[in-house]
Order: structure tokens, then sequence, then C-alpha cells
């Protein structure tokens, strides 16, 4: 069986460690070889998006030397895998950079188009509206994103559909940015919380017990405006019955 | 930056027209195949205007226009003010052009004692407010109604009057006006013809009224033809407002009989633009204001709030790419999000280019706050140091945004224990079964 390098992002390690014990009971579930990786930190986002090239070629290349013995580099993570996919060609070398790009995914995109799930022994009695982050909707095409002429697809709403007794709300202006953009919200931040505001009132008029994106950055941003807001990572709701 | 005083009103305007683009787009079924032809002509004439410009020279003086060129804004406002002497010009009727608010055009005629007005709607309440637009479409988008009222000195707010009252008072600009300026829209190099897009036909009245019409035009505007034309003409209007054309489209191919048309091609920047790699795809930008009317930070803020003449994200990425020290900032003010480059009618990569002026920013601008990344980096690549001391690594992100979340957001609350540790505590289990079995 292929053997997958798990990639936990810093914040989810330290703030969502259930997000990632849910990628690895789903890897695991169905058959992969998972496998962490210790010497990992961080993928160099905040550096690259910072402005501070040097820096993020370094941790580029401090990643690729801990993932590239995988089959697969998995996360639960749009927006950093977006980073390795597509904009390591910046900052790798172009064979180290072709080399990661087509063997990392984001764990929905994973289990969607290679793992082909199309059932799931996951049950959740609530209702759920899903906030479709910028990076995952609109760099890895996790949906299509409603500026395109494209006939409509959504992968995230196409594996959420698979859990029993799930409900999905409308949430209006779903593809709507939340306002964290990385160091934007630390940058722009009356902005920045007035999007996130946007949003959980968006939410609020959804009517849905839980708030539920593919990006803990984005939620943590959210929740960090409102405290006590429901929020879920897609995958613990996909590993709900594991 | 700053919201804008009325947000949640603004956000509001400038999302409906990106939902009537929206719509307008939808309708067409090879919009997407019209958007990379578009893109791909664009980028086929940038990367030869030595040759375009000189074919639509040569044609569009054969029609008897005449041309000039200006290297900046100081030759362009020269060359004009020459033409309006010549002419004994005084009065003048200005259609819609960014480049002319690009060259400062208005001051400078203003100050040599030329009258200059305005006549597209927007653009004469923002002159009338003594105020830059704010929009490269909607001149006047961050005006309430009841604010144009006031502004026009009326009572009534009602739209219709208020666009009548503006109607009969330019009316008698136009009557008495000696020169009209416009922009360019496109110029048709293999027929030495320009093209102006206009909603309320200001050009068209401006231009048949006067005896001189002085186009002025940056040197990226050029087509190849006709046929290239109709591809842009049925994407403009659709992104810009979500209308299928523009009431006027008006095509200048020779002067009429005993007036003339004077074509000023400007660089005035564009070619230095054109040989950075990373930013000459702003070049190909036709002016819809599709970015700013998607930009959610834009629609949040307003055009006021970007340093640079032209705003919202195309106008980050034309002001970095002229001087990155000054403009460098505007690179930060977007989340990233992407929404810009999917509904540009021309595919610029507009959230990528904005990544780049940062990257070139910070090689040229040290800041105090540069000390978190240089520590959070020392951490991240000592995974020993990261992973040794937990407690350390742990508070990484935590100390990285404190500062500037601390105020008006709650930081995220630390897990009890961090994935490693659940992780090593699962794998350690998992060790002992298999020993277990081993037994």
């Amino acid at each position: 069986m292929a053997k997958v390098g798990l990639f936990i992002p810093c914040f989810v390690n330290s703030f969502y460690p259930d997000v990632g014990v849910a990628t690895l009971k789903l890897l695991e579930y169905f058959g992969y070889e998972v496998e962490y990786p210790k010497e990992q930190t961080c993928c160099g986002q905040p550096f690259y998006n910072s402005g501070f090239m040097k820096e993020a070629k370094e941790l580029a290349k401090k990643f690729f030397n801990e993932f590239n013995k995988y089959d697969f580099i998995v996360a639960p993570s749009a927006s950093c895998i977006s980073l390795v996919k597509i904009h390591y060609k910046k900052l790798l070398p172009k064979e180290e950079f072709e080399l990661l790009s087509k063997k990392s995914f984001e764990i929905i995109e994973f289990l969607h188009d290679i793992v082909k799930v199309k059932e799931l022994p996951s049950r959740f009695p609530h209702s759920i509206a899903l906030h479709l982050s910028c990076h995952g909707l609109r760099e890895l095409e996790l949906a299509t994103p409603n500026e395109l002429n494209l006939p409509y697809n959504n992968k995230v709403l196409n594996l959420l559909n698979l859990v029993k007794d799930i409900k999905i709300k409308n949430l209006p202006f779903a593809q709507e940015c939340c306002g964290f953009g990385g160091t934007f919200s630390v940058n722009e931040s009356e902005v920045s919380i007035a999007m996130g505001k946007d949003k959980i009132a968006n939410f609020k008029k959804s009517g849905a017990d839980f708030l539920v994106g593919y990006d803990s950055s984005c939620l943590m941003h959210l929740a960090s405006i409102e405290p006590n807001l429901p929020i879920k990572h897609v995958v613990q709701i996909l590993a709900s019955g594991l | 930056m700053k919201l804008f005083h009325d947000s949640n009103w603004l956000n509001s305007a400038l999302w409906y027209v990106r939902q009537k683009r929206d719509n307008a787009s939808k309708l067409v079924p090879e919009w997407e195949e019209l958007r990379e032809a578009a893109s791909n002509i664009k980028a086929h004439t940038i990367t030869h205007l030595d040759y375009y410009l000189e074919e639509f020279e040569k044609n569009a003086l054969k029609n008897g226009i005449k041309v000039h060129w200006a290297i900046d804004a100081k030759e362009h406002n020269k060359i004009v003010e020459k033409i309006l002497k010549k002419h004994k010009a005084k009065k003048i009727v200005k259609s819609k052009s960014m480049l002319t608010e690009e060259c400062g055009l208005n001051s400078y005629l203003e100050k040599k004692g030329y009258e200059v007005i305005d006549t597209d709607l927007g653009e004469r309440i923002v002159q009338l407010a003594k105020q830059r637009p704010s929009h490269i479409v909607l001149p006047a988008i961050h005006l309430k109604k009841e604010e144009v009222a006031k502004i026009f000195h009326e009572n009534s707010s009602d739209p219709t009057y208020l666009t009548q009252v503006a109607r009969k008072s330019l009316r008698k600009e136009f009557e008495t006006a000696d020169a009209a300026i416009t922009g360019v829209n496109f110029a048709i190099a293999n027929e030495g013809a320009i093209v102006v897009c206009t909603n309320e036909g200001n050009a068209d009245l401006g231009v048949a009224l006067a005896k001189v019409h002085i186009a002025v035009m940056g040197i990226e505007k050029i087509v190849p033809s006709f046929e290239d034309l109709a591809i842009f003409l049925r994407l403009l209007a659709r992104s810009a407002t979500g209308q299928a054309i523009t009431t006027y489209t008006s095509i200048f191919k020779k002067p009429a009989p005993k007036k003339e048309i004077h074509l000023i091609i400007v660089d005035n920047g564009r070619s230095d633009i054109l040989q950075k790699d990373e930013f000459m795809n702003a070049l190909k930008c036709i002016r819809c204001g599709a970015c700013m009317n998607t930009c959610p930070v834009f629609r949040r803020v307003g055009g006021y709030e970007y340093n640079y003449v032209i705003p919202g994200p195309i106008g980050s990425n034309l002001g970095t790419s002229r001087n990155i020290k000054e403009f460098g900032k505007l690179g930060f003010a977007s989340t990233l999000c992407g929404s810009c480059d999917n509904v540009c009618p021309v595919k610029i990569n507009l959230h990528e280019q904005l990544l780049a002026t940062r990257f070139q920013y910070k090689e040229l601008v040290k800041e105090p706050k540069d000390i978190f990344y240089k520590v959070a980096f020392w951490l991240l690549k000592n995974p020993s140091i990261f992973k040794a001391s937990l407690t350390l690594a742990k508070y990484m992100p935590y100390f990285l945004y404190k500062k500037a979340w601390g105020k008006k957001r709650v930081s995220p609350k630390l897990a009890k224990k961090s994935f490693t540790q659940i992780y090593e505590e699962l794998k350690g289990k998992n060790e002992q079964k298999k020993d277990f079995r081993k037994n």
C-alpha cells in the first residue's frame, strides 16, 4: 500500500490537534500506511506571504527533505498545500518542485480524487454551513469559483453528502474571503475583523449548527472574533464515525 | 487602511455591480474562451508593441489623424497645451480618461488658465466636489444620491432629476467648448482607428461640437484588428457593469471636414513595466474595474485608501510596479483571495503579482516587526529546539499573532496536547500491540 507522509501545519499541531487526529484516522481507514515525520515544522507560508523569500526558500527545502520520500503528502490545510503544490515553484529547483507538486494533496482532494471515496461509515446528526476558503477554492479548485462560467462542482459537498444524517444549509456569500489572509489579519486588522464579522453574520443567517471549513486558519480567525463560534473542520465530520 | 465610513453600504453597492457582471457573463457560454483569447491577444500585442505601434501610426497618419508621442506625463501635458494654444482653445470638455488622471492634466491646464469640464456624470460629480475618482468606471460610487444633491445645490435627491440637472448644465458647456479631450479604449493597428466606449455619449457630443479632438492613449491600448476588437467589446461592458455592450461604442478614423484629430500616445513608465516579467501582465488591463467590484477589501475601504491614482487590485499592481518604495505597502493590503484573477476579462494574474511585490518591498524596506519573523524562522528551522521545547514551540504562532490579535480578538486556546504528543502516544500503543502479538 502507498505510504503517506502526514503534514500537520504548525498551528493545527498546537491549536487543533483533533483535526490532525481525524485526518490520520481517515487515511488509515482507507488503508494507507501513514507516517508523521517528526522533524516537520512549517511549510514557510507566513514567510512567503510576507515577502521573506530567503526564509521561505529554506523552509521549502526543509519540507522537501522531510517529505519527498513518501508516495503521497497529505495535509488538512488547503492553503499550506496550495503553497507546496503551486507556490513552491518559486522556492525550489524545478525538479524538486515537480516531484512535490504532483504528490501533495489537501485531504479532501486526496479522498475525492485519489481514494475516490464513495462510501463513509460516518454519521453527523447536525446541520452545517460550509465556508469555502479562498486557496482551496481558487487555487486547488475544491469547488468551482462562482466568478467563472464553468459547470459547478463541489468536492467538499460531494464528500459531506456521504455522511449520514447531516443537514447542509446554505451559507450566504460562502465564497467570500473571511478576512484572515495570514499576515493581512495583522497588517490590516480593522478590515480583517470587519470581513470576519460579515462571515459570522452570514453563518448566523444560515441557521446551521456548525460553521465548517477546510482551512483551520480561517476558522481560527473567525473564532478569535467570536470565541464561542461552533466551528468544525471538514475532516472532523468525515471521520465522525471512525 | 481604514474602513469606509459606511462600509456596508459601499460593499452592497459594489457587490450589486459584481452580480450584474456575473449574470451577464453567464449568459455567454463561451465566456471563459473569450477571456483566454483576450489574454492571448494582449500578451501578443504588448510584446510586439514596436511593430503594432508603428503600423498604427502609419495608418492613422494616412487617415489624417495627427499623431504625437509623449515619453511621460509632463510631455503629454505640454503637447495638449500646445494643441490648445494653436487652436486658441480656452474651454475644454473632457470625457473619461484614467490616463489624464495619471498625468494630472486637469490641474496642469487649470493652473494655466484653461477651463476643463469633465462631462462623464460621475467624473463631473467628483470634479465639482473637488475629489478624485474613487473607482475607474464608477468615479463617484462612494457618494450617495443625497450627497450628490448637495454638491449640485439641489433639494431633490431623485437620481433621474439630478441626472437631468447635470445634463442641462453640461449641454451648455458642450455647445461653447473649443476642444474635446477623450481617452481611448482600443487603437486598431491595421486601420489606424481609435475606439471610445461610453454610456452617456459625452465623448461623441464633445467631439461632434468642438473643432478639435484630442485623444490620449497609453501605448498598451493597441489591438491588431477589428476582429480582435470584437472579442474585447464582448468582454468590456459585461465585466464593467453587466451590460452586453456600452451604449456608445464610437470608432474615430479620420477628422470631419475642417476639423482635426490629435492623438497622443503616452509611455509614462509603461515600457519600464514591460521589462519586468513579473508585472508586465498588468499592461493587459482594459480598465473594466471588475477587480474593484469583486475585491472584498476594496468593497469595504473604497478607492481613497489606495495611494495610487488607480485603486483596487489592478491599481496596487500598477502602482507597485512603478515605484515599489512609494506604493509597496499596497501589495500587503490584500488577503490574496484571488477573486480578482477570476473576474479579470484578460486574465491578469493579479494576486500572484501582488505577492511578487511583497518580496521586492521586503528587499528594500526593513521594519521593526521583521524581528518576529526572524525569531519564528530560527525556531522553525531547528526542529530539535522546536520539538524539545514544546512549550516554546506551542507558543510560536501565539507569540506571532498576539500583539496584533490581542486588542479586538481573543487569541486561540492552546490544546492540552499537541498533535505531535497525541501521535506519539497512539504510536506507542500500536507498538505495544505489535509487541504483544509478537510475544
